[in-house]
């Protein structure tokens, strides 16, 4: 671990405000839908640049730190520190916020959907609190965002506002809320035993000191902190995701595949590596348990995804599966490991966005929602599927997508920590990845539509621009991140490798 | 100077004749009162503001009413627990006598004036208990403040009678135990000065009567503030008032009652005492930990809004006795102070809320509000903002209360009250989550989203609402902030007063 | 014993009666259900209460407290005036109450027609709600 230089400046409070200011002008102007709209593009942008702009700064091992105020709890300041680990989540979450809007502006107005003002608005905030978690100096800090982006996406869960969607929206509270309940009292927990709760590299060293009479106490608040982070879907605490899928694409796309369920990620490998430590997990022997935990939910949740007809409910198992990839890297508690674990995280991010954009798009043309009903789709609609094909292959390890390279970084990193058994998991995950995805893509492209006489004249239907172009980006960018490894040009993935280098730097002495 | 020197006696003087003055000028034209009320109120509201500061730079007002010496005269003494606590009554009222123009004149039109009489005489009351240092005249005060509020609760008639005839007969046991208190400690002492008691009494707190005392003292105040399980009167008083009655039992009143018990316990008995010969902090956290999951479990089952509210607010006594009641911890008694503050801003939301439902709508029943995030936005939006309060959704306000009796439960390892405070979060949820649900995303049978018209309620009722509801935000953010900003170090000068030699000291 | 405890009875017999009393109002504002009858109680409650800061201030063979150059010359001991000031306020608080409480009385009596608190209940049961 080296000395970091400290850069105090204002610009994470400037980023973190954007969304915040275009949630207000979103609700002023909610009769104009153009110019409600433009604010939220207008914020995205304006937001990525910020957080891109901090990218320099960090890759010269330097750190960004934004100290509001003192909060009344001596030690505990309310604030930002933005590291490099802090600034993959920004980057995933700001950078893929503008896709997403341009998204749902074609999906919402395709569907004519109710409600959009209250739709806009709370994705802004959702997204206000995302990029809080990842830019937040300590866990008080976190926790608040965390909650903010809890209630904040409970409206868009039940948009729908069916009865279904209601029952859903209770389920995905009671779960979320409860979670949060937990890591309050886990936080309160670790200021009470070392009057801090600052993230530090290696682990929080009063923690580490408090000697074997704490060993009990620290595992049990390991996992009141595992458990206050339901959010990351684990098994049995992952229920609430596959459910939440009754929500509009776009925010499932977004807020379960990237901002709520890598916050939830985001915060165990923060648990991890900044507040216990490699060493102390080590001590402890609670990096084995998480790994088993990991990998438990990686095998079930693809079992389970097999079963599933309806598409979003399969991508939603698959997330559950690759959340636990990541935490399962985490687990491992090796450079490699967690190299895999931090990489994964915007990777899985752009990969499964697309699915479910693709998941939207079909939706919105052809109003299929089941797998068993989307023979032909690849005819129909080619790009959309052929964006969607280029991604379950990454999810499955197999190139030109960017899967291949995390699975291989958290191969080596079950190899590393000889842990051969979670290599077999990880190899058994992926196979099992290829038993559900394959079906999808062999159904669109080569069964037949139902019911349609033959040869009829197939006629390329595609979604409209808004939503096409989005999901073709995030595809494309899947592959531009597997061709960087080879060409390391770094400007072009966002400096994700190198960003993730210096992580691991911090994380592992 | 001179003037402002005999602002503690002030603020109580100008409510009582502004209250003869409504009285006369409304015989004259009824439309005099409410700008007389808010005028009075406003004043003492900017005394309270001067008064706090004056405490907060200098130090203790002392305040001889006459120029009698005491312990023989009346003294008022006011540090900045009092100042605190008298600048969010003020605070409250004058919300609410901005909310009360409306809704009186749909509720009671016959009753106008008097309404306004006995409301100034009820913020006389809340005032004198708050800024006076002597015990009988404290007695006097929560007299005269009660008996405003039978009389306002009664003035909705129907079962409202009935309501405030069971606060009458409860009100007056708990003020008559209390008098006793007072009895006995005028007996062993000679004194009835709380500086004066403070320095007279260690020396027998061995004394049977001197216990004795303490536990009349703690019953009576517990009946008047409806600590879990003397609340019984509580629920339908708060259902049956008038929306402005509530408003302000509930905000103002409770908060008063608080302090009086606040300030017993810690100024005429000390720490010692509690620790040493009462030991009565480890029961008064248990029962206070029943009384939050108890209030909370009853407003599950509550179909009508306001009575969910109010054993909301059994729930949330709760949380402050909770704070008295782990004292000795860093955390505890600041948790405690916070939180009357906190609730007065959320649960004086929430009941302008209720009481605005149902004058738009004439709806009290939970099941009735679909659609009614559409109907009145800006009422729901105030409502959402004070429910997410309570269920302790950072930055607000109720988060903070959260984290300080967090702390403090930690602090004594007592983690069954860490799992009650948690708990209780959730089961607010639930009670909170079902209203809102209601209003905003629940769609009634056969209506159509277009064909719900605004509907909104007037300005001075609305307004009032959306103050507090930021107010909830605005504040659990300040408190946040801490030492940067006035607030904390307010309560910290409060506390510290609390459990030092007893805050009046002597002069 | 028994001889112990009617020596504390008599030497402090102000103390019980005002305990007697004050349980006698106690158990007619809890056990009474007629509304007029509790009211009473309640009255003989606080009276008991006023006896008891009474009987405080009074010394054996007190004259009334009216310092005259007569009394501090003769050295004769005058009772204690400031209960009497106290009660004096608490009377006036207690027949407001009362005031209150009867006023209260009289208005459910027109609302329901009744005054027994059973019979109240019954007809609020039928009245819905």
């Amino acid at each position: 671990m080296m000395e970091e230089s400290i850069v105090y400046s204002y610009r994470p409070l400037l980023a973190i405000l954007c969304p915040a200011t275009a949630a207000i002008l979103i609700l002023l102007s909610s009769k104009r839908p153009n110019v409600r709209e433009s604010w939220t593009i207008i914020a995205g942008i304006l937001q990525f640049a910020l957080v891109a702009s901090m990218i320099p700064t960090i890759l010269n091992e330097g750190v960004i730190k934004c100290t509001f105020f003192p909060t009344m709890f001596e030690g505990i300041a309310f604030g930002f520190k933005v590291d490099a680990f802090g600034l993959i989540f920004a980057l995933t979450a700001s950078f893929l916020w503008i896709l997403v809007s341009f998204y749902s502006i074609g999906y919402m107005r395709s569907l004519k959907e109710h409600a959009q003002t209250r739709y806009y608005f709370c994705f802004a905030i959702a997204i206000f609190g995302a990029i809080g978690v990842a830019l937040s100096a300590n866990l008080l800090s976190m926790f608040i965002f965390f909650e903010i982006l809890t209630v904040s996406t409970y409206p868009l869960v039940i948009h729908d506002q069916s009865k279904e969607a209601i029952s859903a929206g209770r389920k995905y509270f009671a779960y979320l809320l409860t979670a949060g309940v937990f890591l309050l009292f886990a936080i309160m927990m670790t200021y009470y035993l070392t009057g801090t709760t600052d993230f530090t590299n290696g682990g929080i060293k009063a923690l580490a000191e408090l000697g074997p009479a704490y060993k009990l106490t620290m595992v049990i608040l390991f996992f009141c902190f595992l458990l206050g982070f339901m959010k990351a879907a684990w098994m049995p605490f992952h229920s609430w995701l596959p459910t939440a899928m009754i929500a509009p694409t776009p925010v499932s796309a977004l807020l379960h595949a990237v901002a709520v369920v890598k916050a939830g990620v985001f915060g165990i490998v923060r648990i991890v590596c900044y507040i216990y430590g490699v060493d102390l997990m080590t001590s402890l022997g609670l990096g084995l348990a998480l790994a088993c935990i990991a990998g438990f939910t990686m095998i079930v949740a693809n079992l389970f995804a097999i079963a599933q007809d309806n598409l979003k409910k399969r991508l939603a198992y698959s997330t559950i599966n690759q959340l636990s990839y990541i935490i399962l890297g985490a687990g491992l508690l090796t450079t490699e490991g967690i190299r895999g674990a931090m990489i994964h995280i915007p990777f899985h991010g752009f990969m499964k966005i697309t699915l479910f954009l693709c998941a939207g798009a079909i939706m919105v043309a052809t109003g299929k929602k089941n797998i068993s009903e989307m023979g032909g789709v690849g005819k129909t609609m080619p790009v959309t599927m052929l964006a969607f094909t280029i991604t379950a292959f990454g999810m499955c390890g197999i190139p030109p997508a960017c899967g291949f390279i995390s699975k291989w970084f958290l191969c080596q990193g079950a190899l590393q920590a000889g842990e051969i058994v979670f290599l077999f998991v990880l190899l058994i995950a992926s196979f099992l990845d290829v038993v559900y995805f394959f079906p999808i893509i062999h159904t669109a492209f080569f069964k037949k539509p139902e019911g349609v006489a033959e040869e009829v004249e197939v006629r390329v239907k595609e979604a409209p621009l808004f939503m096409l172009v989005p999901l073709s980006i995030t595809a494309i960018f899947s592959v531009i991140f597997f061709l960087d490894f080879i060409l390391g040009l770094n400007i072009i993935s966002m400096y994700f490798y190198k960003l993730v280098e210096i992580a691991v730097g911090n994380v592992v002495p | 100077m001179i003037v402002t020197a005999h602002f503690p006696v002030l603020v109580i003087v100008i409510s009582m004749l502004s209250a003869f003055t409504i009285l006369i000028a409304g015989r004259w034209n009824k439309k005099t009162c409410l700008p007389i009320s808010i005028a009075t109120i406003s004043v003492q509201l900017f005394m309270a503001f001067f008064i706090l500061n004056q405490v907060f730079t200098r130090g203790t007002i002392h305040y001889r009413l006459g120029g009698w010496a005491p312990p023989w005269g009346i003294e008022y003494v006011i540090d900045a627990f009092n100042a605190y606590v008298l600048v969010i009554v003020l605070f409250i009222c004058l919300l609410t006598a901005i909310y009360a123009k409306r809704s009186i004149e749909r509720e009671q039109p016959h009753r106008i004036v008097p309404f306004y009489v006995v409301f100034q005489l009820l913020i006389t009351g809340l005032c004198g208990i708050t800024v006076t240092g002597d015990i009988f005249n404290l007695y006097v005060f929560l007299e005269i403040a009660s008996l405003a509020a039978y009389a306002l609760i009664a003035v909705a008639g129907g079962r409202a009678l009935k309501a405030s005839y069971n606060y009458v007969i409860m009100g007056s046991i708990g003020a008559c135990f209390y008098l006793l208190g007072a009895g006995f400690l005028y007996a062993v002492t000679g004194s009835l000065n709380m500086a004066d008691l403070s320095h007279l009494l260690p020396p027998l707190y061995e004394s049977k009567v001197v216990q004795a005392a303490f536990v009349f003292f703690v019953v009576g105040l517990s009946i008047k503030m409806a600590l879990f399980p003397l609340h019984i009167w509580q629920p339908d008083a708060y259902t049956y008032a008038p929306s402005v009655v509530t408003v302000i039992i509930a905000a103002a009143m409770s908060k008063v009652s608080i302090y009086a018990f606040i300030r017993v316990f810690f100024s005429v008995f000390t720490t010692d005492f509690i620790r040493i010969y009462v030991p009565i902090a480890t029961a008064i956290s248990w029962i206070a930990a029943i009384a939050i999951i108890v209030g909370s479990v009853i407003a599950i089952m509550q179909s009508n809004l306001k009575r969910m509210l109010a054993y909301s607010s059994v729930s949330q006594v709760g949380y402050i006795v909770l704070g008295v009641g782990l004292y000795s911890t860093q955390w505890g008694l600041h948790g405690a102070l916070i939180h009357i503050l906190n609730h007065a801003i959320t649960k004086g939301c929430l009941f302008i809320v209720a009481g605005a439902i149902i004058y738009r709508c004439g709806l009290w029943n939970i099941r009735d509000f679909e659609g009614l995030g559409k109907k009145m936005p800006y009422t729901c939006a105030a409502f959402t903002l004070a429910a997410l309060s309570m269920i302790g959704i950072p930055p607000s306000v109720g988060f903070i209360t959260k984290l300080c009796l967090l702390a403090a439960s930690l602090e004594a390892t007592e983690y069954v009250f860490v799992a009650v405070i948690l708990a209780s979060t959730l089961l607010n949820l639930v009670y909170f989550w079902r209203v809102i649900e209601r209003m905003y995303f629940v769609r009634g049978e056969g209506e159509e989203e277009n064909e719900i018209k605004m509907g909104e309620a007037p300005v001075s009722m609305v307004l009032p609402a959306l103050i507090l509801a930021s107010l909830c935000i605005i504040v659990g953010i300040l408190w946040l902030a801490g030492a940067k900003t006035p607030l904390l170090p307010v309560v910290d000068q409060a506390v510290n007063a609390l459990l030092g030699t007893g805050v009046v000291a002597a002069p | 014993m028994m001889e112990w405890l009617i020596a504390e009875i008599f030497a402090k017999y102000n103390y019980w009666v005002s305990i007697v009393l004050m349980l006698i109002g106690f158990y007619a504002m809890i056990a009474k259900g007629n509304l007029i009858k509790k009211v009473i109680g309640l009255n003989i409650f606080q009276t008991a209460i006023f006896l008891f800061f009474i009987s405080l201030a009074d010394i054996r063979g007190g004259t009334e407290p009216i310092v005259s150059e007569e009394i501090i010359h003769m050295g004769y001991v005058y009772v204690n005036p400031l209960p009497h000031v106290l009660i004096l306020t608490a009377i006036v608080v207690a027949v407001a109450t009362t005031a209150v409480a009867l006023a209260l009385v009289i208005r459910m009596y027109e609302e329901y027609g009744t005054i027994e608190e059973e019979e109240i209940i019954e007809k609020e049961r039928e009245m819905g709600l």
